[in-house]
């Protein structure tokens, strides 16, 4: 692994007042006060690794079966493989992403997403928010929805999709998922080019001050330390228990889902650590996608038995 | 005579579909209008973002009233059928059927008048047909309906003479869209609903709630303000259509927005800066008096704002940093390794399932590309090896991992800064191309030798594969690539017999296994004929025609490009000729009294005439002549003259003609019969050995 020397790694904040009012965790709080006014369920990070908002049980169950569903949360999303030992001002391993899920779609979903831009103290009437075409598909989900990422100024701050099949599965009605890239929108709003200098607290604490450490032992740890043969076991392990809890006389989707990300998880730090040949590679990735599509189609088949009963 | 105004007004429609669904949309609406008998002036099309519009000139207030005559059954049938056909035609009694005799039996005969329609009632289904039939590339559901759209679907403008039209389209479930006479100005700027009577209310009212909604205005209007701004500061903007058309898509009120591009960025190669400021961000770049790359980039805004675009600049400033200190990081990286340092990289890519990876290509690469150096005039062997061997080695790089359309032109900046010679670092560019019809073909004997390489490499891997085109499916770019073959060969004027260049490049996948069970001979067949196609296409433009190229290839002996061109050069000037449009017209006559006779025969005239048999003098003219002229033109074909030879074959017109004119070929005598059939045939013959004349087409278009 290269590592990156371009800039001072750093933390500090460069001279630049620490303010509450647009400070990292006051970012969050808006978007969850703005989208628990809009009647979402405000969830807690779920307790595991996984590298995307989107992997959440709240997200990627919640999207199928017919009950109507709104939820928002934040998720410290793991993508091992992005890791630059802290020296990179743009990429980090561990980041967090705000992520809202609305089911049915709603009509006015796209106001109700600008109404949040504003909420985070973004005029859209003086800078230039659109809507560029980007799909989503995510293999090891067996996922794909249709959308776009929203620009602000050029910069891409959220990703916009109308899911379209989940685990294989065609989602009826149809969710909007969107999913905001806090670090790279809080950098726009505060005006920081390295994400390490981001004003945290509005009381003098940096991200790099909570996380650079972190970003340099996990980037030593993915890239370096990681031990494979154990690894290699986890994911069997991971994919052994995953059946078993979905062949059970009572298949349990929700542990089951759970060992679908452990697994998803540990393909990412193999993958990361360079022992995944290319072909390989897609055979993991398949393996993965077997397991989500088990407990998709598990889970859905719970949604369709009437409420109470169950 | 009134006017239709449809707006289909959705969530954004991504840029490249717009000017489809326009096209779509306005075909579709054609289609069904002239079908319900409305036929109309003129129709034209809109497209934004959020709106797909069409306007329908002069249509009438109503459907043509029609009288339509409907044959019955036979007078006298079954009642039971009588019944069926007056039910259909909606009558009571036969007494109001006409029994006509139309020769072949007397029937009944109804005529049924059926009344026009008013045209805004059979405008809301059509109107819903269309929604429902649109062909979208790829559309999606939304809530909980099943109406498909490219991005939810949020209301129907349909105003037909003035008003909105009465109807609503299903969209699923019980939800209904209403048509409507009400839209939406800009998202920001204007975002209040606005009522429209016809398509002029609706351009000005849209345009005062700054929204442009023809592309073709919105792209002149960006490329205007492109150039304005840039001459301001002395610059010319690099021309970019693609780009121009895909930012025209992606805003409806354009504002154009000249941002600086950081001087410590002007170090890294100016392909990368275009590239960066192009796929990621829609810039246009900027250039000086002297063509260099300008510390400068404009951006489409799609916003007015009151501090003059001041914000969006400095974000769109912020974000280019980001992405340019992004690649300015791999471009330093890079270059601590050396080009060769990476060839282990590429045996863990992919090229294809069936024909390995990447490194083993390179490999087949190599030795074809030494193969064809030794072939190629001026070129050097081991520079033609070294530069196949690190032709894919930036793959693996950071910056083409980033960027993949820097393949290649990075690869030609490691090779230099490596201090490798000028002649491996351009081919190590170039080999990828000729990339289309336009673009510049390799002409240094290196370059020649890589992309020849390569692109045989892919031909004959492919067709041994059984992965061929079909039809208008080419997923490996196989037509590309043999088309750049031949522009490479003909182009370079390369003397190269294909068939043992195929059959080089077949044996380098010997060693990986998997093709045993094909046959070269097949395979090498199969790619001629395809080259032989491919060069019918790629000759057309320079007026040679495509019968001519079919008649020299049937000979089957023709694998050299450039001769085979010189060949069919030659033929198109003889068959173009008085002599030459003679001769064919002789040849056919020929060849279709010998198939006749040899059918009428059950026999075969092939072989020589006698002498001894001759009767008449114009025989033995003829068949000297016949001997002469095509050991001359054998001969000279041999010797690559081929003017000449075809000036020996108009020499047969004389002979040829007097024979016709003179000789009664089906002679009484069997025996003279037989001689004379086989010196029609070795007429046939003769000219067949130049080129099979049964391909030529009589008046084949030039």
């Amino acid at each position: 692994m290269v590592r990156r020397t371009m800039t001072k790694g750093g933390g500090e904040m460069t001279g630049r007042k620490p303010n509450p009012e647009t400070c990292f965790q006051n970012a969050i709080l808006k978007l969850q006060s703005y989208w628990s006014k809009q009647g979402c369920v405000i969830l807690q990070p779920y307790d595991m690794e996984m590298g995307a908002g989107t992997f959440h049980w709240a997200t990627t169950l919640r999207a199928l079966g017919p009950k109507p569903w709104r939820a928002a949360y934040v998720q410290p999303s793991r993508r091992p493989k992005d890791g630059r030992y802290g020296e990179n001002p743009n990429r980090l391993q561990h980041y967090y992403q705000f992520q809202v899920i609305l089911k049915p779609s709603p009509a006015d979903s796209q106001d109700l997403y600008l109404g949040s831009l504003k909420a985070l103290g973004i005029d859209p009437m003086a800078h230039d928010i659109r809507f560029v075409e980007d799909d989503w598909e995510s293999p090891t989900l067996g996922a794909w929805g249709l959308g776009w990422e929203v620009w602000l100024d050029g910069m891409e701050v959220s990703q916009y999709t109308y899911f379209q099949q989940v685990g294989g599965l065609e989602c009826n009605p149809v969710s909007t998922e969107l999913t905001y890239g806090l670090e790279r929108l809080m950098m726009y709003v505060q005006g920081v080019e390295n994400i390490f200098e981001l004003d945290f607290n509005g009381h003098g604490m940096s991200y790099g001050d909570i996380y650079l450490q972190a970003e340099r032992e996990y980037s030593e740890y993915n890239f370096e330390n990681s031990d494979t043969a154990l690894l290699l076991q986890h994911f069997k392990d991971a994919e052994q228990e995953c059946g078993a809890l979905l062949n059970g006389a009572q298949p349990l989707p929700l542990p089951a889902y759970d060992q679908c990300l452990k697994a998803s998880h540990i393909f990412n730090l193999l993958d990361a650590r360079g022992v995944i040949s290319v072909t390989e590679r897609q055979a993991y990735i398949g393996r993965v996608r077997t397991l989500a599509k088990a407990c998709c189609e598990a889970w859905e088949a719970t949604q369709r038995i009437p409420t109470g009963k169950a | 005579m009134s006017e239709l105004l449809l707006e289909l007004f959705s969530e954004e429609i991504p840029a490249r579909m717009q000017a489809r669904a326009a096209e779509d949309l306005q075909r579709l609406m054609t289609d069904k209008l002239h079908a319900a008998g409305l036929h109309f002036t003129l129709a034209r099309t809109y497209v934004t973002p959020r709106r797909l519009t069409l306007v329908i000139e002069e249509l009438p207030a109503a459907q043509p009233d029609v009288r339509e005559e409907r044959k019955g059954p036979r007078v006298g049938s079954p009642q039971a059928a009588i019944d069926g056909f007056l039910k259909s035609a909606g009558l009571k009694s036969v007494k109001e059927c006409e029994e006509r005799d139309t020769g072949k039996g007397v029937f009944y005969f109804a005529t049924i008048d059926k009344k026009g329609q008013p045209t805004a009632e059979v405008l809301s289904p059509i109107v819903t047909e269309c929604i429902q039939q649109m062909p979208w590339p790829k559309s999606m559901r939304f809530a909980d309906l099943t109406q498909r759209w490219v991005r939810p679907l949020h209301h129907v403008l349909a105003v037909f003479d003035g008003a909105a039209l009465a109807g609503a389209v299903p969209m699923g479930g019980n939800t209904t869209l209403a048509f409507t006479s009400r839209t939406r100005g800009h998202r920001f700027l204007s975002p209040v609903e606005i009522n429209v009577v016809n398509s002029s209310d609706y351009l000005i009212k849209l345009k005062s709630a700054k929204v442009i909604p023809d592309p073709k205005e919105r792209r002149t209007l960006i490329w205007a303000q492109c150039r304005d701004r840039a001459l301001k500061e002395g610059l010319t903007v690099k021309q970019d259509e693609g780009l121009l058309d895909e930012v025209t898509g992606l805003v409806e009120w354009p504002v154009v927005l000249m941002g600086k591009i950081d001087q410590q960025f002007m170090t890294v190669p100016p392909e990368v800066l275009t590239t960066s400021m192009r796929t990621h961000q829609k810039y246009f770049a900027l250039q000086d008096k002297n063509g260099k790359l300008a510390a400068r980039f404009l951006v489409v805004a799609n916003m007015d704002t009151a501090d003059k675009g001041a914000q969006i600049i400095a974000g769109n400033e912020r974000v280019l940093r980001a992405r340019l200190s992004d690649a300015m990081f791999f471009w330093q990286q890079d270059q601590k390794v050396r080009l060769g340092e990476r060839l282990p990289a590429l045996n863990d890519i992919i090229f294809h399932a069936r024909l390995g990876t990447l490194g083993q290509k390179v490999r087949r690469i190599e030795a074809l590309a030494r193969h064809l150096a030794g072939l190629i005039p001026g070129c050097n062997v081991d520079q033609a090896a070294q530069a196949a061997r690190l032709a894919k080695a930036d793959l693996p790089s950071g910056m083409v991992g980033e960027f993949p359309e820097l393949q290649g032109i990075m690869g030609r900046y490691y090779a230099g800064i490596e201090g490798l010679a000028p002649e491996i670092a351009d081919a190590i560019a170039d080999h990828y191309r000729p990339l289309g019809p336009t673009d510049l073909c390799p002409s240094a004997p290196v370059s020649v030798a890589v992309a020849l390489a390569d692109k045989i490499d892919s031909l004959v891997g492919f067709f041994a594969i059984d992965e061929k085109p079909t039809g208008s499916k080419d997923p490996f770019a196989l037509r590309r690539a043999a088309l750049g073959a031949i522009r490479l060969i003909l182009e370079n004027g390369l003397r190269l017999k294909l068939r043992d260049v195929f059959g080089f490049a077949y044996s380098g996948f010997y060693d990986q296994g998997g093709f045993e069970q094909n046959q070269p001979k097949v395979v090498i067949a199969q790619l001629l004929e395809f080259f032989a196609d491919r060069l019918k296409v790629a000759l057309k433009e320079q007026g040679v025609r495509h019968d001519l190229i079919a008649a020299v290839f049937a000979l089957g002996d023709e694998d050299d490009l450039v001769r085979l061109r010189a060949r069919v050069k030659a033929l198109q000037d003889l068959v173009e000729s008085e002599a030459g449009a003679n001769l064919l017209a002789a040849y056919r006559r020929a060849s279709n009294i010998v198939r006749i006779e040899e059918k009428k025969d059950g026999a075969t005239y092939d072989g020589a005439a006698d002498p001894a048999k001759f009767s008449l003098p114009e025989e033995g003219k003829l068949f000297k002549a016949l001997e002469q002229e095509s050991q001359i033109a054998l001969k000279r074909t041999a010797n690559e003259e081929f003017v000449a030879a075809m000036g020996s074959l108009s020499n047969l017109r004389a002979p040829i003609d007097d024979f016709f004119d003179r000789v009664t070929v089906n002679d009484p005598d069997p025996a003279l019969r037989a001689n004379r059939l086989r010196l029609l045939s070795t007429i046939r013959a003769t000219l067949n050995a130049v080129a099979d004349f049964s391909r030529i087409e009589a008046k084949a278009e030039v």
